[in-house]
């Protein structure tokens, strides 16, 4: 596309939590809190991949909209008037992560990611000490069958972070999901064992990207379980292509 | 590289898999008709098996982790086979206030089976459905396709005995 | 085709009537289908053959009569005759008295409030015209409004009449339908979209089902006349795979209104092209809501995202695409025959119009019935459905199904509209109506409703996925009675946040059963709870623990 035919977005104002800021109007609601220094959660948003507004933990309140809006995907407008830490939001995050905490498996002591799960350090910053609900430990299977990844699925939260950096980046859309509700789970191409895949290139971005202990590399120790952060660098570099 | 972009050959020898075809070039093999295809396939096979899924996939160039995400979303979709006879029971509503749920457990204390299966001989799969949308006739139940009206647990019973023992 | 051909074709049907001679309509819809209804035409036909009156009578299949509970039903056209519970062997005789007063034995009291108190719009023509054939429907006034729409009223004109109808969406939300009009005209998209929903999940709900079934025409033409109006070629309609009857119905009709010029290119010769094609759903509830929907017909997955944007702006292939229910799009064509006020001046105050329920469950006469809005839910119980049968006692009505609320006794004199049904904590939703008597748990119905929403939950977001769920274990305490005051509580906080997080508008919607049974019924809870007991003596409490003693 000729640059020069490219609209130029023209900048807004708007308040986050009683603070003028400016931003493009292209921009999300979520990008404009991070430039502001403005914490606002998140575990299935990543930055270089679209946003699908799934884990719910980025809500904030805006005024005048009738409901809570997801801040990885609403478009800032003029004006608006954004609230991120409204003690309904605090608890509501809280909860929420208390759901993801008692759906499967997320004991940390015997995760392959202690120390360096998103999950984990979100609990923590916001100060989730202890779970309420009944967990409900569905019994899932661990698929080692691939010569150097895994992938355990009772530590999955289903964020789709995998479904689309395949897709999206390396292009091999090797993972989706399967089945609907509690039952749904991550599979690779007719939900075979990952290491009979043909469309998998074995490039490893899924592993880099799982927020948890889901997908990891084997024969590491969890101390040397850290992640690669390629995305933004790759986001970036494409973005002065154009 | 030269991409091969030539529609994969057919699984088998099989005519049937002509009417899969039909569907697919009938929405210019577009990756959007891959439901309506999938809705053929059950409809001459009975079952979305791996080989459909893969003759699919191919034809519409489509990811296969994709397709089967599809085939397994939809409760419509099975991807086992069923048995000869099948025993739709309506958990609509209407039918359940009116006595569904005492239906199914007659049915499945009968056929040993639970909703979703079929019987190790193949002589009975057992559905329990979301609603037929026959709420003026509740409790409705399906066999094979028909739907039978104001269900008792003894009349149910007294069809399945005589499928298993057909 | 030409104004003059359809007006032709209107003139042979209604000669061809005026000849004499009588017409034994059978309701060939799915619940009189399936009490054969089929083959009671079938011997209609050979005993009109075997006493030789071939000549001057004739059978045909027509749609749904309303009272399925009755079914298999047959009216003499001429005489207005209506026979209920007909078998086969019936036929002789219904044959050989035609021209005679009705066989007493037959007959069905056409003047109880079941048929007397009923309003007729969008079943004008259900159990009249043969819905297989495109002539009755042209005879009945069919395609006048298309031709009056595209030939003399711009499309503006077209959503000023539909706005000034003071329609709202009859899919469950109720959404001013001639706003969504113009917002999709004005998008701006070089290629536009009309949408037709009519994946009726809800349990209990089957008004779309006999639309489609009995005037599939009425949904084309209302959704001709809707892409005139915002400026789309496309048309899709999405119906349930398991309303086979339905699929076959539409998939004729389009075929024969491809016939006669009134699908496709140049319709009436205007510039108007319109082309419509069905999609099958697959069985996923989730599919009814807009984003789902459209995700289901592009081949994918059915799953929401988050609006905005609206498919108004950013619909079908991030096009700009009117999405509107079948109910909706049926009461089109009169609205445009008649004018907007004619239609205003039906209803209430915020609901114009009729409304089409789907009767069912604790309550005599089950069937499809159309009302005007602001009817009472007294009258529409006790009059035209006929009151609770076995001499029960009447417990509540739940409307909107797995989205709406158990509405108890003290509001029977509301007046049904969306606004009065959403004050006591429910919804109009799509028109299923489901009557429960003094045999129905409340708790028990909660927790149908909730596991109906947490298997049809797509899983994407965490508190529709996993909440639905929980709130499901919950209920199982609940009705097990092993819960405490605790469990209750988290349950209500639980409620609270999936309706307040969730990505949809199924997450957002799932507590209200609970919400309401809560609210009216927390007796009930309480019983099971505190007391171990089940006062409707529906669930197994008593037994399950003696099992585990």
């Amino acid at each position: 596309m000729n640059p020069s035919a490219q609209k130029v977005p023209s900048v807004k104002t708007l308040q986050i939590n009683g603070k003028d800021v400016s931003a493009r109007e292209d921009q999300t609601l979520l990008d404009v809190a991070r430039e502001n220094g403005v914490f606002i959660p998140t575990l299935c948003n990543l930055d270089g991949l679209t946003p699908i507004g799934a884990c719910r933990l980025c809500l904030v309140e805006v005024k005048g909209a009738r409901r809570l809006l997801p801040a990885c995907i609403t478009q800032i407008q003029d004006n608006m008037e954004v609230f991120t830490e409204t003690e309904t939001l605090v608890k509501y995050r809280k909860m929420i992560l208390e759901l993801l905490f008692a759906e499967r498996n997320h004991v940390c002591s015997v995760c392959v990611s202690n120390g360096h799960c998103e999950l984990q350090a979100m609990a923590q910053k916001l100060g989730l000490d202890h779970i309420r609900y009944p967990y409900l430990y569905p019994k899932l299977a661990v698929d080692a069958s691939h010569d150097r990844f895994a992938v355990d699925h009772n530590r999955c939260i289903l964020c789709q972070r995998c479904v689309r950096v395949c897709d999206e980046i390396e292009g091999a859309h090797t993972w989706d999901v399967q089945g609907r509700g509690t039952a749904s789970l991550v599979i690779t191409d007719l939900n075979q064992p990952w290491g009979t895949s043909e469309s998998c290139t074995s490039c490893g971005k899924c592993v880099q990207v799982c927020p948890t202990g889901t997908l990891f590399e084997k024969g590491r120790a969890s101390g040397e379980m850290t992640k690669r952060e390629f995305l933004p660098y790759l986001t970036l570099m494409r973005e002065e292509r154009v | 590289m030269v991409m091969n972009l030539t529609k994969p050959a057919m699984p088998s020898d099989d005519k049937r898999w002509k009417i899969v075809n039909a569907t697919m070039r009938r929405h210019g093999h577009s990756q959007h008709s891959l439901i309506e295809a999938l809705h053929t396939v059950q409809e001459i096979f009975g079952f979305l098996d791996e080989t459909a899924l893969k003759f699919v996939a191919k034809s519409l160039r489509m990811p296969l982790s994709k397709v089967y995400g599809v085939a397994t979303f939809y409760n419509f979709f099975t991807l086992k086979p069923q048995g000869e006879h099948t025993c739709v029971v309506c958990m609509g509503t209407a039918c359940y206030i009116k006595g569904a749920p005492q239906i199914l457990e007659a049915i499945e204390h009968i056929a040993k089976i639970k909703p979703g299966e079929t019987t190790a001989d193949r002589k009975l799969t057992v559905i329990s459905a979301r609603c037929f949308g026959s709420c003026g006739l509740a409790p409705a139940v399906a066999y094979d396709g028909e739907v039978a009206a104001k269900v008792t647990p003894a009349a149910a019973t007294e069809k399945i005995r005589r499928w298993m023992n057909s | 085709m030409t104004p003059e051909e359809l007006q032709k074709i209107a003139d042979t049907e209604l000669e061809a009537k005026q000849k004499g001679g009588h017409t034994l309509c059978v309701c060939m819809a799915a619940g009189c289908v399936s009490t054969q209804s089929d083959k009671v035409k079938e011997s209609l036909q050979q005993a009109i053959e075997k006493h030789g009156l071939k000549e001057t009578c004739k059978v045909k299949g027509v749609g749904c009569m309303g009272l399925c509970m009755a079914g298999p039903l047959v009216a003499v056209e001429q005489t207005g005759a209506l026979y209920q519970m007909v078998t086969p062997q019936d036929a002789d005789e219904i044959v050989k008295n035609l021209g005679k007063p009705p066989v007493k034995r037959l007959e069905c009291d056409t003047t109880q409030p079941f048929f007397t108190r009923q309003k007729k719009i969008v079943l004008e023509n259900s159990g009249i015209v043969d819905a297989e054939r495109i002539e009755e429907y042209i005879a009945a006034k069919g395609y006048e409004a298309l031709l009056e729409a595209l030939t003399s009223m711009n499309p503006a004109e077209v959503t000023e009449q539909v706005s000034k109808s003071g329609l709202r969406g009859r899919g469950g939300a109720g959404f001013p339908t001639g706003l969504k009009w113009g917002t999709v005209a004005k998008a701006r998209g070089e290629r536009k979209f009309v949408i037709c929903n009519g994946d009726e999940g809800d349990p209990g709900a089957f008004m779309d089902r006999s639309v489609l079934e009995s005037d599939p025409h009425r949904v084309l033409e209302g959704m001709a006349i809707a892409g005139y109006a915002v400026g789309a070629s496309q048309g899709y309609i999405y119906v349930r795979a398991e309303y086979p009857l339905a699929v076959k119905r539409l998939k004729d009709a389009i075929k024969q209104a491809e016939r006669h010029g009134l699908l496709g290119h140049n319709i009436f010769g205007t510039t108007f092209s319109f082309n419509i094609e069905v999609r099958l759903g697959a069985g996923a509830f989730v599919c009814g809501e807009e984003t789902a929907l459209i995700a289901s017909v592009e081949g994918k997955r059915g799953q929401p995202r988050p609006r905005p944007p609206f498919p108004a702006e950013r619909g079908l292939w991030d096009c700009p695409t009117l999405i509107n229910n079948v109910e909706t799009f049926a009461n089109i064509p009169p609205i445009i025959r008649n004018g907007g006020e004619w239609f205003a001046g039906i209803g209430t105050e915020k609901g114009k119009g009729t409304k089409v329920f789907a009767l069912a469950g604790a309550v005599k006469n089950t069937g499809l019935i159309e009302v005007p809005m602001g009817i009472s839910l007294r009258e529409i119980i006790f009059e035209i459905g006929g009151g609770i049968p076995d001499g029960k006692k009447f417990k509540a009505v739940q409307t909107g199904g797995p989205s709406g609320g158990c509405i108890p006794e003290q509001f029977l004199e509301m007046a049904v509209d969306y606004d009065s049904l959403a004050k006591v904590g429910s919804i109009m939703g799509s028109g299923g109506m489901i009557v429960m008597d003094e045999t129905s748990c409340m708790v028990d119905v909660a927790k149908f409703f909730m596991e109906f929403c947490m298997t049809e939950s797509c899983g994407k977001c965490v508190p529709c996925r996993v909440g639905t769920k929980q709130m499901h274990e919950l209920l199982t305490k609940i009705t097990g009675g092993t819960a405490t005051a605790g469990d209750l509580a988290m349950l209500e906080e639980l409620c609270d946040v999936v309706k307040n997080t969730s990505l949809c508008g199924l997450g957002m919607t799932a507590p209200n059963p609970v919400v309401s049974t809560l609210r009216y019924f927390r007796d009930e809870y309480m019983a099971h709870i505190n007391d171990r007991r089940c006062p409707a003596g529906v669930c197994k409490i008593g037994k399950e623990q003696l099992a585990t003693v």
